[in-house]
């Protein structure tokens, strides 16, 4: 761990200098040793709201919540299939969000989604929505670092964590400048590729997580190609955390709420192994 | 065909780089307030480096002298421009044809293609990736991978597989991979997200050859750079005719390739510059300003902001957005983008396959299908109509439409 968070915040508004719900108890279960485990769920999906009570239930730190986005560039096959369903559905923003007090669980919850949704209903409404819902933090996979600043000004004053994703592609001098960025936790995507699972931890993932542990005291998950108990264990030997997604829904559309419970919980034990 | 005449020039094209009012994009890409550069954090980098090299080759006199030499010695460059007398006379006007349908492959689409294809072999890369939805960039990309021995792998949604089997066959004859796309509404926009998908996981060797003036920085840019040939050789050939610059410069929109580059020709002049839509697909007219493919440009979404499927005769023109710098244009008043529908598409296409013997495609029938309509608005004037494609891709589709004797 080199830097400290008050490095990473140096030189910007007292309003970013505020550590959220994510990043405080994800700071503080990190540094009693702690790994990390994030599910995402679509929002909409059949089961979603029962998925993540188990989630939460079986050892989840936290959940993403997918809110379905009619072009999902970043997602593979299975988060395609379960967007697509959803939105059939009748699954909208205010829809899955109206839904996520009653969830009632304990562990911070995100929301995942893509820019136009959130362009589209205006930076500082749709904060406000998440704020209101009691969501504590926001992903948006295809707003890079150059054209974020008009959300993250709203997100920071809502009090919304925004999560940063950085990628195997960047080069060295671009990583600083993400992970200063980055709110709640850094996503360190895995692969190069979109969402789905994989027969092997791409070297990638955790080439990528130890150049990033090696810039940043912001808690670093690892996400897009963790796909079983035995990648996430792996890729937490040098990460703080996993993110799993394609793997979790899969269960959920072939087996329902109850598999995704058992599945976190089999994920939760194979990285709490030392 | 007694009565038409060929303009053809042989003379180099001019370059209006300077001061043009459609010069670069700012720093961040935009035109105005749109454009952009909204992709994964992985491709990040890509265009950054493809943004560094395309401002480097297009700087280089030896890069430009290459792309010039092949638009000339392959893909049959100047295309001519027609003066269409019967056309003329039945609607009142003076109308001229900038024949990109003959160009090699049968579209404007050759233009930008190669110069990606070029650019991408000087960038270092081995593989194309490209989405299609008529299918006319697909062949062009297919083409110009065959030409300079680069892999190539097209997308192409489901639904316009079935409706451009001669092109799918096409593309596969010269040696790509057809992929059919499942997702969304199975069309064009279904086909970008795939190949930005594939981009986004082989961005080391592949160069995505996008289609349009679309996507992110520095697409919208490069591919208008790559198109504005067609603009500056309409404006000297037509000033060799006439002795002036036109009164209306038209052309279709989906993306809005082959506009933009018709536009770049005519954009400091005092002509008007006409984008047509289909009605079906008119974002300009009925979008609202949205960020999807990587660009903040008009966009046909619903009251949430999901995309809207278009809905269109053309394949090429089934596109619920449009280049942002077309959305800047139609802002600041130098454009405008008016529709037209199916119907009225159907009846152009049997005017100038009557009037002229040119069968075009369905895409650039939209653009006769507005002279024609709104020809009585301004007689006596000179148009320049960009005829961006030939129609033999469409002819089995209007024989369904129109039954075998081709004359309902």
């Amino acid at each position: 761990m080199t830097g400290t968070s008050s490095d990473q915040s140096a030189g910007t508004s007292s309003v970013d200098q505020r550590i959220g719900r994510i990043e405080t108890e994800f700071r503080a279960k990190r540094d009693a040793g702690h790994k990390l485990l994030v599910p995402y769920i679509t929002g909409g999906y059949p089961g979603w709201q029962d998925a993540i009570r188990a989630c939460a239930a079986r050892g989840a730190d936290a959940v993403e919540i997918g809110i379905p986005f009619s072009d999902p560039v970043m997602d593979g096959p299975v988060i395609q299939q379960a967007s697509q369903a959803a939105l059939d559905r009748g699954a909208t923003p205010a829809a899955v969000l109206d839904e996520v007090p009653s969830l009632d669980v304990e562990i911070p919850l995100l929301v995942m989604t893509y820019y136009n949704l959130v362009h589209h209903d205006g930076h500082r409404r749709f904060a406000h929505r998440l704020v209101e819902a009691g969501v504590s933090g926001c992903i948006l996979p295809d707003l890079p670092l150059e054209e974020s600043e008009p959300w993250t000004r709203a997100a920071d004053h809502e009090g919304v964590e925004t999560v940063m994703l950085a990628a195997p592609t960047a080069p060295d001098d671009r990583l600083p400048r993400v992970a200063a960025r980055a709110r709640g936790f850094l996503y360190s995507v895995g692969v190069l590729g979109v969402t789905g699972e994989r027969d092997q931890l791409a070297a990638t993932a955790t080439a990528l997580a130890g150049r990033l542990k090696a810039i940043t005291d912001v808690p670093v998950l690892v996400g897009v190609g963790v796909s079983n108990a035995a990648q996430a264990y792996e890729a937490t030997r040098v990460a703080d955390g996993v993110i799993q997604g394609a793997s979790m829904m899969r269960r959920l559309i072939d087996h329902g709420p109850d598999a995704v419970g058992d599945y976190v919980a089999e994920v939760r034990a194979a990285i709490d192994r030392d | 065909m007694t009565d038409s005449t060929i303009t053809d020039t042989t003379t180099t094209p001019t370059r209006f780089d300077a001061d043009s009012l459609m010069s670069e994009p700012d720093s961040t890409g935009r035109f105005g307030e749109f454009g952009g550069r909204f992709v994964p954090e992985t491709l990040v980098p890509a265009c950054q480096e493809l943004e560094a090299g395309f401002r480097e080759a297009w700087a280089d006199p030896a890069f430009r002298d290459d792309l010039d030499t092949i638009l000339r010695d392959y893909a049959g460059r100047p295309s001519m421009l027609t003066e269409c007398f019967r056309l003329s006379e039945h609607l009142g006007l003076r109308v001229f044809m900038k024949r990109e349908d003959l160009n090699h492959t049968g579209s404007h689409k050759i233009n930008n293609v190669l110069g990606q294809a070029l650019l991408a072999k000087r960038m270092g890369k081995t593989r194309l990736v490209a989405e299609t939805g008529a299918g006319q960039h697909g062949v062009a990309t297919a083409t110009a991978a065959a030409l300079m021995g680069l892999e190539c792998k097209v997308y192409m949604g489901a639904v316009d597989v079935d409706r451009q089997a001669l092109n799918v066959f096409r593309m596969r004859l010269l040696g790509a991979e057809v992929e059919a796309v499942h997702s969304g509404s199975r069309t064009l926009k279904d086909a970008v997200n795939e190949a930005m998908r594939d981009w986004v996981a082989t961005v080391g060797d592949s160069h995505y050859c996008l289609g349009s003036v679309m996507g992110p920085h520095p697409y919208p840019w490069m591919v208008r750079q790559f198109h504005r040939v067609i603009g500056d050789e309409a404006r000297e050939q037509c000033r060799a005719a006439t002795g002036a610059d036109p009164d209306v410069v038209v052309a279709c929109v989906g993306g809005g390739s082959n506009a933009i580059g018709i536009f770049a020709g005519f954009v400091d002049t005092d002509a008007r510059l006409v984008g047509v839509e289909p009605a079906g697909g008119a974002a300009v007219r009925h979008g609202v300003p949205g960020v999807v493919h990587g660009m903040r440009s008009y966009l046909m979404q619903d009251e949430y902001g999901q995309v809207e499927e278009a809905v269109s005769i053309s394949a090429g023109l089934d596109y619920p957005g449009v280049g942002p710098e077309h959305s800047w244009l139609s802002s600041i008043g130098r454009a405008e983008y008016p529709n037209v529908t199916d119907d009225e598409v159907v009846e152009a296409f049997q005017l100038l396959s009557r009037t002229e013997g040119i069968i075009p495609a369905l895409e650039s029938a939209h653009a006769i299908a507005w002279l024609s309509r709104e020809g009585h608005t301004m007689q006596g004037q000179t148009v320049v109509v960009n005829l961006s494609g030939r129609g033999d891709k469409d002819v089995a589709q209007m024989m369904d439409v129109l039954g075998d004797r081709g004359d309902a």
